[in-house]
């Protein structure tokens, strides 16, 4: 059943969202630089927000279905859980470098520091260094069995620890911008241009998301054919002898 | 329920170990002495004081991490892993006995620690002394509890020296944060109730890990 949704849905993905997630991105590329006018207070430097926020979405996507993926793949045990799990972190990581990099380029000519101890930053960074270990993690187990579950453990109990992390940080006062639930009139995007170059970069960032997952995922289930294929001949020569 | 009488038995087998060999606690005691005199050359004397709760906590974690390792690496390499697995108990008793083996181990280092950073940086002792030790010994279990988990992955792999506390660092972030404040409010004079968000956060930290750990602890030794 399974294999056959699949089996309907590669050819799809495959030939559509590569399409799709370019042409959105080269829209979005162009709504940044040439559509949207320039922030009356900060100037061009701005304009890196529509990436920086979109990015920072999109991380958060990855490490959540990580954690979703691998609370199901210790409650079933299935493989594709644990794939799923793995494509997802590695993406996540992907935008959350990202993220780690606009910020400090926009931050620098507007609070006059490459970085600050606020409590999203803080968060950021730490979440970045609990997904770098589960990288880690699975580079340094490749040869043990027991690795997913390991590597699934990880990502279970770093969700849990999130919130409690949140709470650390936010109890230091923080000074990073809210530009999306800013109230009427002191901030927010006020040009109508700003919220639809906004949302075309969100889409394209969906779009790009979800390719990148869906090629994570099927370069590791082709690893794992390999390793069988590769087993199963081993297995062959043997009985020959 | 069964398993109090259970965690019972294996932490009395540990601690008759310790007491016996006084491998883990020598070696740490001695590693957080050393540690703290480090500390104290690499600091400015005038600022020593105020860096004291990072002291306490930075020595604790590092020192900590060596000691939580061998509960486990213990049992490996006296190839008696295998029989405490076998032994007919819930595996998350097994978790709770080196968890609760590790918080004393490192409540004795700690309380060396803190007589001897009264001693060389002259620090007095804290306004409230019972929330100064609450403040420690819920630092500590929190700890202990992520530590033990992990250690429980980390002893399996190559590289368990490095992986231990690379897995438990970022994780560690909420103990290091709130038990630092919180010894750095008591310690300057400050009353229960004035860390008392700090302890609170802390709390919730050792029950979330603490009930994660005795769930998930399963998933680490299905070998």
């Amino acid at each position: 059943m399974a294999l056959a949704i699949r089996s309907r849905l590669a050819p799809l993905a495959d030939r559509i969202l590569p399409a799709a997630a370019t042409t959105a991105m080269l829209t979005a590329l162009w709504c940044v630089f040439l559509y949207v006018p320039n922030e009356r207070m900060q100037g061009a430097v701005q304009r890196i927000f529509y990436f920086h926020v979109n990015a920072a979405w999109s991380a958060f996507l990855g490490f959540g279905i990580a954690a979703a993926a691998s609370a199901l793949f210790l409650w079933r045990g299935r493989i594709e859980h644990d794939r799923l799990a793995q494509a997802a972190v590695e993406v996540g990581m992907l935008f959350c470098t990202m993220v780690l990099a606009t910020g400090p380029i926009w931050a620098r000519p507007i609070w006059g520091t490459w970085w600050t101890w606020d409590p999203r930053l803080t968060m950021t960074v730490i979440l970045w260094t609990i997904y770098a270990v589960y990288l880690v993690l699975r580079m340094v187990g490749r040869d043990d069995p027991e690795i997913a579950r390991y590597a699934a453990v990880l990502a279970v109990v770093g969700i849990l620890d999130v919130p409690l992390i949140m709470v650390s940080v936010r109890l230091w006062r923080g000074m990073h911008p809210s530009v999306l639930t800013a109230p009427e009139g002191t901030g927010g995007l006020q040009d109508p241009r700003m919220m639809r170059t906004l949302l075309v970069a969100f889409v394209a960032f969906a779009l790009l998301f979800l390719w990148l997952l869906w090629l994570r995922y099927e370069g590791l289930r082709l690893r794992d054919d390999v390793r069988e294929l590769e087993l199963r001949i081993g297995a062959r020569h043997e009985a020959r002898g | 329920m069964r398993s109090p009488p259970e965690v019972w038995t294996i932490l009395q087998k540990d601690l008759r170990l310790e007491l016996r060999t006084k491998e883990a606690l020598s070696g740490l005691v001695v590693l957080v002495v050393l540690i703290l005199l480090t500390f104290t050359f690499a600091l400015d004397p005038e600022g020593a004081v105020a860096a004291a709760p990072a002291v306490l906590w930075v020595t604790i974690v590092f020192a900590g991490l060596l000691a939580v390792q061998r509960a486990f690496l213990s049992e490996r390499e006296n190839g008696s892993w295998y029989g405490l697995l076998l032994c007919p108990v819930d595996r998350g008793a097994i978790f709770a006995a080196k968890l609760a083996g590790n918080v004393i181990i490192l409540t004795v280092a700690q309380s060396v620690l803190t007589a001897l950073l009264m001693l060389f940086l002259g620090l007095r002792l804290p306004g409230s002394v019972v929330a100064f030790v609450l403040a420690n010994a819920l630092g500590l279990i929190g700890f202990s509890a992520l530590a033990t988990l992990f250690a429980a992955i980390s002893v399996r792999l190559r590289a368990r020296e490095m992986m231990l506390p690379l897995l438990v660092l970022p994780l560690l972030v909420p103990v290091v944060i709130c038990a630092v404040e919180a010894s750095r409010i008591l310690l300057a004079g400050g009353t229960a109730a004035s860390a008392g968000v700090w302890l609170r956060v802390l709390a919730t930290f050792d029950v979330i890990v603490t009930v994660a750990g005795w769930m998930l602890f399963e998933q680490l030794v299905l070998e």
